[in-house]
């Protein structure tokens, strides 16, 4: 990788202040994408701005909310008793992310604010309505996610939790890609109070997606049966050496089956 | 140069590195711990595996820089000092589960960390999905399985 | 104390080393004032080199040296050499082109090398190779087999018109073709057999270190055969003679074949460590090691077989095409030939056969034997096209192998493919194979299945292959340019302990333990007492390493040959010591006796005579107990067996999981069954990710997509089943092990057999047969195009 200034700020106003003077800075969190992504040279940062000093961590269930702090790992998640009584998908959820190692160091606020378009977190940010809290607003999940690797944050924003309202069920299934592990097709539904949430990770061109036709048969009968025979278009599916955007398409609708089976 | 303290195998280190050195280049490199391996530049061979503050991560995919201040374990400290192996190590030799070596060190580890992540007992199936961060390409993973079910009740004391 | 000797499942005595981190593999090793290399690789698939601008890279912080493809030129340095000549159908020469350490005027593949930096440390080496700058003027790709054939191909060489290497063949066209003319039926398959990269888990990587005192070289490298090496490049790339070349490959992560071949990389850090007087490493990325490691595989054949009504086979005729790449790698044309061709005839007695290979170049990495080399190729086809006669013609698919297997009576038994098979029991592998897999009780799994919605199959494939290469005289009226056979030195120390020095290289196999054992059982001395030495052409008389499945057969018979010499001087020193002839004295559990008395004499007692000769018969015999032998084959050796698969397809999602998989192969003198169980399964793992997981592959214009483990997949823990093995084994009837070999079989049985259960599984969608790999997205297009429509690829 290319060399780069370092710093860990104590607090987060530091760490704010660190990624805002310098656009070429780029914040750390649990490093699992994005230092491979510095190994191969893709990204050249002028400073890392190590997040591990903040706190940040943490999960709490208040008021039919789930408030997971940004640095919490996939395994704190994966492994919590609360969550997995308030939202047990969101922890089976964190359990399929990568490997043990992986888990032990990657966070919840990294995946997020990265939002690769395989990733599994977005899918179920979108999907339960999360809110986004950063160093400076909160963010509704349906306005966070605006495209491949892309997110509503500005430069220098970070972010310091994610706020998961439990839904009446919910569930996540995915299809992993042979060799990287990565989401060909992942589906996270749930059962909302304001109705069905369908979110799809993996699939689309522009990143994980609402599937507006399957949440609507769902908000009338949450079942498997009621989204059996609906297709989705597979134009603006990726397409690649793993899984044409036909053979995506058809998987969006059968890991949907049965992310909804689960979910019970 | 940024200095970087840290343990590792009980013992503390002060070294110079980059802010760009992977902790497993400060474990090969500074420090001459070769057992710790590097066998892709994708975080998916699990070659590198070491414990940090008991845990399993993977060396080649964290900076040397963040692991300051935290105590690392490396395959070289596995074994007590008069050379008795670690039941992990000992059931991997009882049922063959090495063959050229290379993957072992990080096997061993990741193995140490799921036998100890689930202490009421593993599945076979747990095992092999337990392993999805570490390639062997000699053993087709036989026994390797065969290796870490063999070592749990050792590691919890039930054997 | 327990039974070590041959037939014990000793664990194994490199295990300590490699359980504790202690390893010593190449990129461990670290010399005094060490530099570092980075390869500056092409990222084109062709193109004309216009200039090469270094000098930037040169200024930049740390660096040493930075070397092009003209440097190389301007020294008295050859390029790469090939070690095999295949002739033409009209007897001519195969076209060997050049193949330059660095590139020099074109670039032929992406990872071709086209510059490397010399800089104190890696990083700045590889900071300082992102400033080379390359002028380029890209051509045209051919970047597969169909491409480099098509009108009008680009030519990867200019003096190689239409991509031809060779175009060879075995057999007579013309009685096959009449036995065609005449047949009841003719079963014809096309097939290919997918490109795979090897991934042997340690990346290449290679030290050279110039003593300039001396003047002489060592190179450490990850190589299955240094003496290979040292003779390679000593003699044709950097004409250093072998006194003043020490090539050590110490512990080795891995090969299956991709470390046997001498590599650019090896020269270069051997000459440039001379070039700036101090120590060169150079390590491989892993993505350079998908596009420099030779590749394996890669053919695409016509397959055809005649037959009579009651489905006896009457003639095989088989046309292919074989990649070989944009160069030739060390061994890459005996690949698709004398490794492949002759293996048609498998467990068949099928009378006449005919083959032509078209080897071709193309824009992408050489391609070179990788495990099973040839005979999986070979076994795919004929496997794939037995299963395919079956279907065509409603036969069983156990019957019709049954019908044609050669009887274990006929042995030895003249193959009309040059092959003379030795011995085998090919009914008898099969009906053990089809009772650990519970064949009969099948259709109730399959039923049971069908209930929980998965659709299963179960397949079979009866193989054989041809090992222990290779009788010096034959290889080479072939087109071989080094003999294949093996030498081992045993030193018998003064106090009795035992060195073994051996040509072959272990990088997995476990030969420390396997070749003690030999020494237990023939010399009787304990397995602590035994070292085995590998790896070093300082240490090692000679020796030609280690691949197709060759070190026991092959360098264990030479450890057998060279413990009778220390036998027969053992007994000469014994019968002086006890006053008796030699022709009386018996040698067994270590201990020499006088036949029919108690007089005797350890191992030991010997041992300390010969180098303590102070009562000796020093006149007839020479002091010391050291012998060395060069063991020289007298044939191939024939592997054989039977491997059944058993698959479940979830035909929502197209997911193959194979559930069951059992071996019974038949591999002559077993040493160590848990060593003889780890290779087969590892062998079968490999195989069975060739059959669903691992792809190389190239888009059109000659990028290799599946660059990285993120893009090719590799087999993990959870994509594999337990396996099954067992052995029922004939014993090789020349040589004195009686041994076959065992690291091969499991990758060259295994794919025909999950393929078979695949198509099995699949029947009622009229699969008749699919290519590998059968992923998720090939399989679900299939059931998607819905039951009895021909959608395979």
């Amino acid at each position: 990788m290319y060399d780069f200034a370092y710093q860990k700020p104590g607090s987060l106003a530091d760490a704010v202040k660190a990624l805002g003077a310098d656009g070429d800075a780029k914040a750390l969190a649990g490093g699992m994408t994005y230092i491979p992504v510095l190994k191969q040279r893709l990204a050249k940062p002028s400073t890392v701005v190590d997040l591990s000093g903040l706190g940040m961590k943490g999960i709490s269930v208040a008021g039919g909310v789930v408030k997971i702090g940004a640095m919490t790992t996939h395994m704190t998640v994966a492994n919590s008793a609360e969550v997995k009584s308030a939202i047990p998908a969101l922890a089976a959820l964190a359990g399929m992310i990568g490997d043990d190692a992986v888990r032990h160091r990657g966070t919840i606020g990294g995946s997020i604010a990265n939002n690769d378009p395989a990733a599994d977190y977005p899918a179920a940010a979108l999907a339960l309505g999360a809110t986004i809290v950063t160093d400076r607003r909160s963010i509704k999940a349906d306005d966070f996610f605006t495209g491949m690797f892309s997110t509503a944050l500005e430069q220098g924003e970070i972010i310091t939790a994610v706020e998961f309202p439990v839904p009446a069920k919910a569930a996540y299934e995915k299809f992993r890609n042979p060799a990287s592990r990565y989401a060909i097709v992942g589906v996270f539904v749930a059962r909302t109070a304001g109705g069905a949430r369908v979110a799809v990770t993996g699939a689309g061109q522009g990143g994980v997606f609402r599937h507006a036709e399957m949440e609507k048969a769902l908000t009338g009968n949450f079942s498997a049966a009621a989204i059996k025979g609906i297709k989705t278009p597979p134009n603006d599916l990726n397409g690649d050496i793993h899984a044409s955007s036909e053979y995506r398409a058809h998987l969006v609708g059968v890991i949907a089956g049965r992310a909804v089976a689960k979910a019970g | 140069m940024p200095q970087v303290t840290l343990t590792v195998n009980g013992k503390q280190h002060t070294v110079e590195v980059e802010n760009r050195t992977l902790l497993v280049e400060v474990l090969r490199e500074k420090l001459a711990l070769t057992g710790t391996h590097v066998g892709c530049d994708t975080s998916q061979c699990g070659a590198c595996v070491v414990h940090v503050d008991g845990i399993s991560a993977k060396s080649c995919t964290m900076l040397a820089v963040q692991a300051a201040g935290t105590s690392v374990t490396t395959i070289e400290g596995l074994a007590k000092p008069d050379g008795t192996l670690h039941p992990m190590q000992e059931m991997f030799r009882e049922h063959h589960a090495l063959q050229c070596g290379f993957c072992t060190p990080g096997m061993v580890m990741s193995a140490i960390d799921l036998v100890n992540n689930h202490p009421g007992g593993i599945t076979e199936q747990e095992i092999r999905d337990g392993l999805e961060g570490n390639l062997c390409r000699c053993t087709g993973y036989h026994n390797i399985v065969k290796a870490i079910a063999a070592a749990h009740p050792l590691m919890h004391g039930k054997a | 104390m327990a039974f070590e000797g041959i037939g014990a499942s000793v664990r194994r005595k490199e295990d300590a080393r490699f359980l504790n981190g202690r390893g010593n593999y190449t990129d461990d090793i670290n010399r005094p004032g060490q530099l570092h290399a980075y390869v500056k690789r092409s990222d084109r698939p062709h193109a004309k080199i216009n200039s090469i601008d270094t000098a930037a890279a040169s200024k930049a912080p740390g660096v040493v040296a930075v070397f092009t493809g003209a440097d190389i030129a301007a020294e008295n340095i050859g390029g790469l050499p090939c070690g095999w000549q295949i002739h033409n159908k009209d007897g001519s020469p195969m076209a060997e082109p050049p193949h330059p350490v660095i590139a020099v005027g074109k670039v032929r593949h992406v990872g071709d090398p086209i510059a490397v930096v010399i800089a104190e440390t890696k990083q700045q080496a590889k900071d300082a190779a992102e400033l080379v700058a390359i002028d380029y003027t890209d051509l045209p790709a051919a970047a597969s087999l169909a491409a480099a054939l098509a009108p009008g191909a680009a030519t990867v060489h200019d003096d190689v018109p239409g991509n031809i290497c060779y175009d060879w063949h075995i057999g007579d066209k013309a009685i096959v073709d009449g036995v065609f003319a005449n047949a009841h039926k003719v079963v014809r398959l096309d097939l290919t057999n997918n490109r795979l990269i090897p991934n042997a888990m340690e990346p290449r990587a290679a030290v050279g270190d110039y003593d300039v005192n001396s003047g002489e070289y060592t190179l450490y490298t990850t190589s299955q055969n240094p003496h290979v090496i040292r003779l390679l490049m000593g003699a044709f790339v950097l004409h250093i003679p072998e006194n003043k070349l020490r090539v050590v490959a110490p512990d080795v992560g891995g090969g299956f074949g991709s470390k046997i071949y001498h590599y650019a990389e090896e020269a270069i850090v051997t000459w440039a460590s001379a070039k700036v007087r101090r120590p060169v490493k150079w390590t491989a990325e892993r993505t350079e090691s998908f596009m420099s490691d030779a590749h394996g595989r890669d053919h695409v054949s016509t397959a055809e077989m005649a037959i009579d009504a009651q489905g006896t086979f009457l003639g095989l005729r088989v046309s292919t095409q074989a990649n070989m790449g944009a160069y030739l790698s060390t061994f890459a044309p005996c690949v698709p030939t004398y490794l492949y061709a002759t293996l048609l005839a498998g467990t068949y007695k099928t009378p006449v056969i005919y083959c032509e290979v078209k080897a071709v170049f193309t824009n992408t990495v050489p391609v070179d034997a990788y495990r099973g080399a040839g005979r999986p190729e070979a076994t795919f086809l004929l496997e794939r096209l037995v299963d395919a006669v079956a279907y065509d013609t409603g036969i069983d698919r156990v019957d019709i192998r049954r019908r044609n297997f050669i009887p274990a009576d006929a042995f030895p038994y003249q193959t009309p493919v040059a092959l003379q098979y030795d011995s085998g029991d090919y009914q008898t592998t099969l009906a053990v194979a089809l009772k650990n897999a519970d064949w009969a009780g099948f259709e109730a799994r399959r039923t049971a299945a069908k209930a929980r919605g998965k659709l299963r199959g179960i397949g079979i494939s009866t193989y054989l292959e041809a090992c222990g290469i290779a009788p010096s005289a034959v290889a080479g009226s072939l087109g071989a340019r080094a003999g294949l056979y093996e030498v081992a030195n045993i030193r018998v120390h003064p106090t009795g302990s035992v060195t073994v020095f051996t040509g072959s290289h272990s990088h997995g196999q476990g030969h420390e333990t396997t070749f003690a054992q030999l020494v237990v059982d023939q010399l009787g001395v304990p397995l602590d007492q035994i070292d085995v030495v590998h790896g070093d052409t300082a240490k090692i008389p000679f020796g030609m390493g280690t691949y197709g499945s060759r070190s026991l057969a092959v360098g264990g018979s030479a450890m057998v040959k060279a413990m009778d010499k220390i036998i027969a001087k053992g007994k000469k020193i014994a019968a002086h010591l006890m006053e008796a002839s030699v022709e009386d004295i018996e040698f067994a559990n270590n201990t020499f006796t006088v036949a029919g008395t108690d007089k005797s004499k350890t191992l030991t007692d010997i041992s300390l005579t010969a180098y303590v000769p102070h009562n000796y018969p020093i006149d007839e015999l020479e002091p010391g107990l050291d012998e060395t032998a060069f063991y020289d084959p007298k044939n191939f050796t024939f592997p054989g067996g039977c491997h059944i698969s058993e698959v479940e397809i979830d035909p929502d999602t197209g997911t193959v999981a194979v559930v069951n998989f059992t071996a019974v192969d038949d591999v002559g003198r077993v040493i160590n069954p848990m060593i003889v169980e780890g290779q087969v399964q590892g062998g079968i793992a490999q195989g069975i990710g060739q059959a669903l997981l691992e792809a190389a592959i190239y888009d059109e214009s000659g990028q290799l997509i599946s660059g990285s483990m993120m893009d090719y997949t590799m087999p993990r823990a959870d994509n594999l089943p337990n396996i099954h093995v067992a052995t029922e084994n004939t014993m090789c009837t020349h040589n004195p092990l009686g041994s076959k070999g065992c690291g091969e079989v499991g990758a060259i049985g295994s794919p025909p057999a999950v393929i078979n259960a695949i198509c099995d599984a699949l029947k009622d969608y009229g699969v008749r047969h699919m290519n590998m790999p059968a992923t998720s997205g090939k399989i679900w297009s299939i059931i998607n195009a819905g039951p009895s429509k021909m959608a395979a690829d």
